[in-house]
């Protein structure tokens, strides 16, 4: 009966093993998930990867060469390389945004703050003056230094 | 000693890996000089070399230097994390862009509460030398004046590092 094959054992017409390495993560219902890995990795080159691995990370190792793989016959040329660099040109768009909005949050608290010491200014401060000011005009005869 | 066949004077990286001559039109030498030999050694590791020439062969000759380089540099994100090769580097980049958004969007928020906390200030008595409502809109408008408006203002833009493939 050879019924029970993974979907790679299938797709290489072999035997599928009771340890097959490639079974539990290419089932038989599913053979565009192998189709696709070993068109762009090939079955050895994903053999020896899987071997290399800790049997827990395998599944999640296969995930990714699923989606890298796909990404690639998607696109030929730059593969989910194009994706990489979206991503890097969206973060510098949304750093140099970011900075833009603080600048201007920045520019407003400052506005804020100069309008607030204008309005209650030091009336300690401004009482003396005044009285300095009283008492040079009166007891200094002071004119401007414009009037002869 | 013998003339070398390839158009470099020594064989590329791919066919000094391989133990192959290096014969004009090799489809490799292009894109594998033989000072990057960790280059091919990658793409071979992750891709094999026969892959890559199927991949090459159905491509454009001007398509394949951006071919062979964003193979390399997936090979490359493989070789250094083998469980998740680049998918881990999208991952990280989406979640980035994310927290960056939402930054973004608090930002804006913040920027519209001061916004409108200018529009909605009374004017200080002190500041009222002509009608009140000259003084109102020329604080206004001058509260909104940008500060990289004048010429002589320092860009703000930092930008971001990164990007390089």
């Amino acid at each position: 009966m050879i019924s029970g094959r993974c979907a790679a054992c299938k797709s290489q017409r072999r035997k599928c093993p009771s340890d097959c390495i490639f079974s539990p993560y290419f089932p038989p219902n599913d053979p565009q998930r192998f189709a696709c890995v070993h068109r762009i990795y090939g079955c050895s080159n994903v053999g020896k990867m899987l071997q290399q691995m800790p049997v827990q990370m395998r599944a999640q190792a296969v995930d990714t060469l699923y989606m890298e793989a796909r990404w690639r016959i998607e696109d030929p040329v730059y593969g989910c390389v194009k994706l990489i660099s979206q991503l890097h040109q969206n973060l510098n768009d949304t750093e140099s945004e970011l900075a833009k909005v603080k600048a201007l949050i920045a520019f407003h608290k400052l506005q804020i703050s100069q309008v607030n010491e204008l309005h209650q200014p030091d009336l300690d401060a401004s009482q003396s003056n005044v009285e300095q000011f009283q008492f040079n005009y009166s007891t200094q005869n002071h004119y401007p230094w414009f009037i002869n | 000693m013998a003339s070398s066949s390839s158009s470099y004077n020594s064989p590329c990286a791919a066919c000094k890996f391989l133990r192959r001559k290096c014969l004009p039109g090799c489809l490799f030498a292009p894109y594998f000089p033989p000072e990057e030999p960790q280059k091919f050694a990658n793409v071979h590791k992750i891709f094999g070399a026969s892959n890559v020439t199927k991949l090459l062969n159905e491509l454009l000759p001007h398509q394949r230097e951006d071919a062979v380089n964003s193979l390399a540099y997936e090979a490359e994100a493989r070789v250094r994390d083998p469980v998740y090769g680049c998918v881990g580097a999208i991952t990280f980049l989406q979640r980035q862009v994310q927290r960056l958004q939402k930054e973004l969007d608090a930002a804006n928020a913040d920027l519209l509460r001061y916004a409108c906390h200018d529009i909605s200030s009374p004017p200080p008595p002190a500041f009222q030398p002509f009608a009140v409502s000259d003084g109102i809109y020329r604080q206004s408008s001058s509260s909104y004046s940008l500060p990289w408006a004048d010429s002589s203002s320092e860009d703000i833009n930092n930008g971001g590092g990164g990007g390089n493939l």
